[in-house]
């Protein structure tokens, strides 16, 4: 016993656990029909629930699980994973039957029409009657998780946003507050506005598809699942004081040294690559990663919209391109920046804290 | 309106007032038609059996006959505007007033306004290389004795301003929100922090004990740590 635990404690680091989400990702998108398969799924879902029985043999674990505040991260796992699968196994379906040259499964369900009273209302009924019995018995069992009034000398250790917005403090351990407070939430919110306008194409619109429709729904799932989804769990459940990773067999203890040295990638370039002293003009310091992010943002998809993108940006013209590439880029630029920070201790590419301004 | 004109013409149709309890719209809006004289089968042949029995009555419900209601309309219309300019303006005075009530959480129940300058006692009450807590609460300084002198710590993390705190036997300063870490001089080192911990004024006052000003800051990145106020040379 002890010693399954120990091994998943020193597995898991944020490096590991992300690599192991994006992973498990790629391989249900690159088989949605074998890893929906009832088998499969099943045992992964059985998997899931058996490491929670698991784990809830353990007192920490059990502790940081059962927390009045993360309960509903718990509930979310396993309604997103349902209803993730859900989805994808009506999608594999609806492939199949287009491929065979069938209607698809709502067409033919359409086709039968029912009335909505009473054979709708009734299910919606019961289900918020359900719903709010849920609710009532969860208020009553489940103490509110309420503090002390507010006192800014005294910040809880670990100091932990609201469940909803863990994600984003997990990303600002890797980012500037002004970029994951304020310019990623934004472009975020944006950015799922712009979608119905970036892809309007309506072929697919009115069923469940995946074939038709594999980049864009990977790139929905990817940043769904592993950049909002995958951070929460890791913020819960494996922040502990200090906002120190903790493995979850761990014990939360504030005494945890974790050695992070940063560096800026100024720093990198000058003293370590070329080995003289950083430049006094902020704007020659920062050079590196100006050129840097150029290349990123400009260079790399003008090139690839005369190659790899060509259909794409003729089919949907200037605009549209330019607006997905650059929310695609930044969305790619989100998980790369968290890599080079585990890989090279990169802290920023470019950090002029002289006008508090830092990527 | 459906409802009360089957009341009125009691004498005609005794079938009409069962009708009425049963106050279902669409059952009792088709179920007087076929009782009444054989005529168009729609709704507005009722109205034409109403209207002769109505034209005398004083307060009958005439609004679906509009014209023969001719004497008693402004003074009912008078009443109806007196009741429901009233119910108007009761409801948006309670609207108002449930609105201000919001305006109270503009002011914090908890108010933080330490004084900006504050006397902490003699140097020699400093240990040399201690960090000294004991401001942190209600003054939020970190007083730190170093060889070169004196130093006002402000507890403020430069990341998003959570207060760390000071972990003696690793000899750093940790945020508890995001992780960032630094030094005893206040340079961050580790995590998202951007620049170091600001300081703050500091100096002797008269009767020999330390004057803190925090209205008065100096940050690294500036260069404004070698200034005079910055430090105090014991
Ligand atoms: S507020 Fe201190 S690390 Fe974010």
């Amino acid at each position: 016993m002890d010693a399954i635990k120990e091994a998943i404690n020193s597995f898991c680091s944020p490096v590991a656990i992300f690599t192991t989400a994006i992973f498990m990702f790629a391989l249900f998108m690159a088989f949605p029909k074998q890893m929906t398969n009832k088998w499969v799924a099943g045992a992964i879902g059985l998997g899931v629930v058996g490491f929670f029985i698991f784990g809830m043999q353990d007192a920490h674990f059990k502790d940081i699980v059962g927390k009045a505040d993360n309960l509903p991260i718990v509930g979310m796992i396993f309604i997103f994973g349902y209803f993730t699968w859900f989805a994808m196994k009506k999608a594999v379906e609806n492939d199949e039957r287009i491929a065979a040259g069938q209607p698809t499964w709502e067409k033919t369900e359409s086709e039968e029409k029912v009335l909505v009273f009473p054979y709708l209302i009734y299910i919606e009924f019961v289900i918020a009657l359900l719903y709010a019995a849920a609710l009532v018995y969860w208020a009553i069992l489940v103490q509110a998780p309420l503090e002390d009034p507010a006192n800014p000398t005294l910040s809880p250790n670990p100091s932990k946003a609201p469940w909803y917005f863990l994600g984003l403090q997990e990303m600002l351990v890797y980012f500037d507050p002004w970029l994951a407070g304020v310019l990623f939430p934004t472009v975020i919110i944006v950015g799922l506005c712009a979608i119905p306008y970036i892809d309007n194409d309506p072929k697919t619109s009115g069923y469940y598809c995946f074939k038709q429709r594999r980049w864009a729904i990977t790139a929905f799932m990817f940043g769904f699942w592993i950049l909002w989804l995958v951070l929460i769990m890791v913020g819960t459940f494996l922040r502990g004081p200090n906002w120190n990773f903790f493995g979850p067999f761990e014990v939360w203890t504030a005494h945890k040294v974790v050695p992070l040295i940063n560096v800026n990638l100024s720093e990198f370039f000058y003293i370590k690559w070329l080995g003289i002293a950083l430049p006094q003009n902020w704007f020659i310091r920062e050079l590196p990663g100006f050129a840097a992010l150029f290349i990123y943002f400009i260079l790399i998809p003008k090139a690839l919209e005369r190659t790899v993108f060509k259909k794409l940006y003729e089919r949907i013209g200037a605009a549209r391109y330019h607006i997905l590439i650059a929310l695609t880029f930044m969305m790619i630029a989100l998980p790369l920046k968290m890599y080079f920070r585990w890989a090279f201790n990169l802290k920023y590419i470019i950090a002029i804290p002289e006008f508090f301004f830092n990527i | 309106m459906t409802e009360e004109t089957p009341k009125t013409p009691e004498p005609k149709k005794p079938e009409a007032a069962p009708q009425p309890p049963k106050a279902q719209e669409p059952a009792a809006g088709a179920g007087p038609k076929p009782a009444v004289p054989a005529s168009p089968a729609a709704a507005k042949p009722v109205t034409p059996v109403v209207r002769p029995a109505v034209p005398v009555a004083k307060k009958p419900a005439s609004a679906p006959a509009g014209k023969p209601a001719g004497p008693a309309s402004p003074e009912r219309r008078k009443f109806m505007m007196s009741w429901l300019s009233f119910a108007w303006i009761a409801f948006s005075a309670a609207t108002v007033a449930a609105l201000s009530t919001t305006l109270r959480f503009l002011f914090p129940n908890v108010l933080f306004e330490p004084k900006m300058a504050f006397k902490i006692g003699k140097p020699d009450e400093y240990d040399l290389g201690k960090v000294d807590t004991r401001w942190e609460d209600r003054y939020g300084v970190w007083i730190i004795r170093s060889p070169e002198g004196i130093y006002a710590l402000s507890t403020v993390c430069t990341h998003l301003g959570c207060k760390p705190s000071w972990l003696e036997n690793e000899q750093k300063f940790k945020c508890p929100c995001h992780g960032s870490g630094f030094y005893k001089s206040g340079i961050n080192f580790e995590g998202p922090a951007p620049r170091p911990l600001e300081r703050f004024a500091i100096s002797l006052a008269d009767d020999g004990q330390i004057l803190v000003d925090k209205s008065l800051k100096f940050q690294y990145e500036k260069g404004e740590w070698t200034k005079p106020l910055a430090l105090l040379p014991v």
